[in-house]
């Protein structure tokens, strides 16, 4: 008998007679997941059970499922997309492909970081604009980190100048799904945030707003984030190294040979 | 007996040669002290006796630094270090970008892949040719088996800047003739004999000296693994410093679409 213990309240396993190694039983939050789950439960339960613990409502789960949809893929302009593709382009490892595309997709441009911050910020200002203005306002957080000093008001494309068509439908689409507050409160007064922010809205804006209201916490969020979009990198990683890597951009570089030291 | 019973054996402690952690007192390193015993090696040379348990010379090791030295370019175009120049870009942590990059530098037409493809057909070439074996056969079997000869050949161009240096540097150190090098470049040599227009490459020249090194395929990859770490990071870095999201920005203008045309999507509402 071991004394060593993988505390979870997520998974229990009962064993099956005389093979501690053999699963008879699994149960997620209390669920049996093949016995009773399987064949019943959607994907995006699945998720949100695993997550929050509980089953989702049918308007929560059917909103997850649309925000999973329109995160599945971030096109091959996006440059998580861009990082699975160079995995394989060259017949790197599915695993590299994937591993590209989430350390990429982690980041404050747009990645799992920027949801997490888009996170924090719903849960200091809610619905209350003054506060977000507040926000906008306010200086980045300069304490030392291993990520970089947030450059842009998180949540907001900085290279755009007009919120983009797909970043208006999501959010018209889930603004419909959800039970509130966050997506409703972000459609009515997208105008006013985007002038606050000197930004249009961004995917990662709705996105974070989606998943608060589907009560993730910042962290959850980030996760599901960099999960949700790994559909998209897979696909194209496998289009590209069926492509010979010559159709691939290699780009160009004009070099400076000045030396550092030198300046 | 149970089919279960390997793992009941092997469940909570492991028995290991390699090493171990003691909090607070010591930590053993190939049943070496690593803080006493170990504490005067370079990092490369406990690199390689991590890998091997074997000692090396100061002039293989010097020959070993020269392996990843001549192949640390910063250029952000290359596939892998494309990764890391993104990840900070895309404003993501040095360490998920290079980590992320040099999982991608397990690629199939260059790195990993093709190195330690390139360690087994010359490790294997010389076996044969001592065993009888003609160079002929071996080409072609290794054609069959790989649709490929790992080593000879490049993509982009199809000469190595690298491998000039690398045997000069062999040469100094008196390095240059061991038997698997003097085969790679026989082996250049009747591939251009034969009409194949394929130049070694620096996989087949590293996988080479690797083998004269001592190195197994298998020890040589793991040997392999940082070779390109060195470029990596200014990659990360200057994209760093760049604004945000401005390292090869993709325009609609860049995808060149050859699927299907547009279509309705099953049950969607006609405008």
């Amino acid at each position: 008998m071991s004394n060593e213990f993988v505390r979870t309240k997520i998974w229990h396993e009962e064993p099956e007679s005389g093979n501690t190694f053999a699963t008879r039983v699994a149960r997620c939050h209390g669920y049996d997941v093949y016995g009773e789950m399987l064949g019943k439960a959607r994907w995006v339960e699945m998720l949100y059970l695993l997550f929050r613990g509980e089953v989702p409502s049918t308007a929560e789960a059917d909103l997850l499922e649309a925000l999973a949809v329109a995160l599945a893929n971030p096109g091959p302009r996006d440059v998580s997309v861009h990082a699975a593709m160079c995995g394989g382009v060259g017949g790197s490892p599915s695993a590299a492909c994937l591993v590209a595309a989430l350390a990429v997709g982690a980041g404050e441009l747009g990645g799992g970081r920027e949801i997490f911050m888009s996170m924090e910020f719903w849960n200091a200002c809610g619905t209350d604009l003054k506060a977000w203005q507040s926000k906008f306002d306010t200086t980045a957080d300069t304490k030392a980190s291993i990520w970089p000093v947030p450059e842009h008001p998180v949540g907001f494309d900085c290279h755009g100048d007009t919120i983009a068509m797909p970043v208006l439908q999501t959010l018209a689409c889930l603004a419909k799904l959800s039970p509130g507050p966050r997506l409703p409160w972000l459609a009515e007064n997208r105008a006013a945030l985007e002038k606050g922010a000197g930004f249009p809205l961004a995917f990662s804006g709705v996105a974070a707003a989606a998943l608060a209201d589907l009560g993730f916490l910042p962290e959850q969020g980030e996760m599901l984030h960099m999960l949700l979009r790994l559909p998209g990198a897979a696909a194209h990683a496998l289009e590209q190294r069926h492509h010979s890597y010559k159709k691939f951009p290699f780009f160009s570089i004009e070099l400076d040979t000045s030396r550092e030291e030198d300046a | 007996m149970s089919n279960a019973d390997l793992l009941r054996q092997n469940a909570d402690t492991l028995k290991s040669r390699m090493g171990a952690f003691f909090p607070g007192e010591r930590t053993i390193f190939r049943s070496y002290d690593l803080h006493a015993d170990l504490k005067e090696m370079s990092w490369i040379e406990l690199y390689v006796f991590g890998i091997t348990g074997r000692r090396h010379t100061p002039e293989q090791l010097r020959l070993m630094n020269a392996l990843w030295v001549f192949t640390s370019y910063p250029d952000p175009r290359l596939w892998n270090n494309r990764v890391a120049a993104l990840a900070g870009s895309a404003r993501s942590t040095g360490n998920l970008g290079v980590s992320a990059a040099l999982a991608v530098s397990e690629a199939h037409i260059y790195g990993r892949g093709n190195g330690i493809q390139a360690s087994h057909f010359i490790i294997n070439t010389r076996k044969q040719l001592e065993a009888g074996g003609n160079m002929a056969d071996c080409v072609r079997d290794e054609m069959a088996r790989h649709g490929r000869i790992a080593g000879y050949g490049r993509p982009l161009i199809n000469a190595d800047e690298r491998n000039g240096p690398l045997m000069e540097l062999a040469r100094e150190l008196g390095l240059d003739a061991g038997p698997h090098v003097e085969l790679a470049h026989t082996l250049e040599r009747f591939l251009l004999d034969s009409g194949r227009n394929l130049r070694m490459n620096y996989g087949g020249l590293a996988a080479a000296f690797n083998a004269d090194l001592g190195l197994s395929p298998q020890e040589a990859y793991h040997f392999m693994f940082p070779a390109f770490l060195a470029g990596m990071q200014p990659c990360f870095i200057e994209a760093r410093r760049r604004p945000e999201g401005t390292l090869y920005p993709l325009a609609t203008s860049h995808l060149l679409y050859e699927g299907v045309p547009a279509r309705r999507w099953p049950g969607a509402i006609e405008d």
